[in-house]
């Protein structure tokens, strides 16, 4: 396959950036995408220029580290990461988009890399249960109803890439924050922060300055684990009953 | 408690979908009381007259008319300062558009704001055309709605204002109302279907119920 590449390029954080283009040649249609920008940023070495940065570790979709909105769609036109997605899902010929995560929340570092560490200070703030450590805990010690099992293993599946923010138009990150928060809030384990959980990452998402919620439903589509839309209508129902358990104390 | 409701996103919503069903509520009881001018000027004349003796000997003359304008500029005002807050968070936080942009949210989604913005004006136009009179075309007749009513209508700009603002309603309320819904947490995945059926009852009937009066009056079924 040959094909076009339109880059998001920014040297650094605080400089401006453009669309760069690129022709890329022999890309086999069973190669990942980002096996695709590897052969791209060897042929950028071979020439002496700057390679793409863009982000990736595991390669198995189950890392979360590789972003990039590709034509207007966080990870692709598939329901996967951008790992995950093969250049089969394109044609030969084809102009391709790439562009980094857009939030302010998420600043540019450099090319297609963004900072996400908001997210995990939005974990920091709640996202984690109360519990000795040491050795593994006797399975049968605490009952989890199966559909509550099922329901916190759903939103565990989050694996905090950031394409909901990405693909919100308000920046919000409102489906990452519901995913943590239901996960651990409807298990036995997570029940004695319940309340400080889902106020405390609520309070840190609005601090880190993303955007709110107007249900344009555009996350639930963008989400490789498929978190479901109702699961921010499951936080809110978490909020509005933490406020109001705070306010009678 | 108020302090934190008002301060973060999620509370800031929650005022917004309360207000909203405020609003919603007294729109279809509004709707209603409209539809009485196809059964004449005495009955419509009559009905606007009850309204201010509504709650009497309880409620002195016209005060349950006050309450409930009282409630509605408080909701009115505690949605649109929310309203404006939150956008102007969404649109920080989301400073760089992207170069190769897609529209999938639907038009009722989309048209929130601006469609905020175009039902608020509306407001303003409508309390000084059939309350206050300061704007009526052809001399505001207070205690006659009736002929008020019929001299708006018959003016080419009353009948634009008030369909455009009508169609805006109809919109506004299709996203809204699932949306409160979810705000409030009331939204499920079993409720889902029924919660959006009944978001595009309410836009539908809503609209066509106001909207069959300026009709009416320019097809001369009311004169």
């Amino acid at each position: 396959m040959k094909l076009t590449l339109r880059v998001w390029r920014q040297r650094a954080a605080d400089t401006e950036g453009a669309m760069s283009t690129y022709e890329v040649d022999d890309i086999s249609p069973d190669m990942s995408f980002l096996e695709m920008l590897d052969t791209l940023n060897e042929d950028l070495i071979l020439r002496g220029e700057d390679p793409v940065a863009f982000d990736h570790d595991c390669r198995e979709g189950i890392c979360g580290a590789c972003s990039l909105v590709i034509n207007g769609d966080a990870h692709g036109p598939e329901r996967t990461t951008t790992c995950q997605l093969h250049m089969r899902s394109f044609a030969d010929g084809d102009t391709i988009d790439v562009e980094p995560w857009r939030a302010s929340a998420f600043p540019v570092i450099k090319d297609l890399v963004v900072d996400r560490s908001a997210f995990d200070r939005i974990i920091q703030a709640g996202g984690y249960i109360t519990a000795p450590t040491g050795s593994a805990p006797e399975a049968h010690a605490t009952a989890v109803p199966k559909p509550d099992a099922d329901f916190a293993f759903e939103h565990a599946e989050c694996i905090g890439c950031g394409a909901c923010v990405a693909a919100c138009p308000n920046g919000a990150a409102m489906l990452f924050t519901s995913a943590k928060v239901n996960h651990l809030n409807v298990l036995p384990q997570g029940a004695p922060e319940r309340e400080t959980r889902v106020l405390d990452m609520v309070a840190r998402m609005d601090e880190e300055g993303f955007g709110g919620c107007t249900l344009a439903g555009e996350c639930a589509t963008a989400c490789p684990k498929g978190i479901p839309l109702v699961s921010i209508t499951n936080m809110n129902k978490e909020w509005l009953r933490a406020t109001r358990k705070a306010g009678k104390r | 408690m108020a302090r934190t409701v008002w301060d973060s996103s999620v509370g800031k919503k929650t005022v917004m979908a309360v207000s909203g069903l405020i609003m919603l509520a007294y729109l279809v009881v509004h709707m209603l009381g409209n539809l009485k001018i196809f059964f004449g000027s005495a009955e419509f004349n009559g009905y606007a007259h009850w309204l201010r003796t509504l709650g009497e000997p309880f409620l002195h003359h016209e005060w349950a008319l006050w309450i409930v304008r009282v409630v509605l500029v408080a909701a009115v005002v505690a949605h649109a300062t929310a309203a404006y807050q939150l956008s102007r968070r969404d649109i920080r936080a989301r400073p760089t558009k992207y170069v190769h942009t897609r529209r999938r949210a639907s038009y009722a989604t989309r048209t929130m704001r601006w469609g905020g913005v175009i039902l608020g004006l509306f407001i303003v136009w409508h309390i000084l055309d059939l309350t206050t009179g300061t704007v009526h075309p052809n001399g505001f007749q207070s205690g006659h709605p009736y002929q008020n009513v019929i001299d708006t209508f018959s003016t080419w700009y009353g009948n634009v204002i008030y369909l455009v603002a009508m169609l805006a309603l109809g919109l506004h309320i299709r996203h809204g109302f699932w949306s409160a819904a979810q705000t409030l947490g009331a939204g499920s995945r079993t409720r889902d279907r029924a919660l959006k059926a009944i978001a595009n009852v309410l836009a539908l009937v809503l609209t066509l119920g106001f909207v069959s009066v300026p009709v009416a009056v320019m097809t001369g079924v009311v004169s």
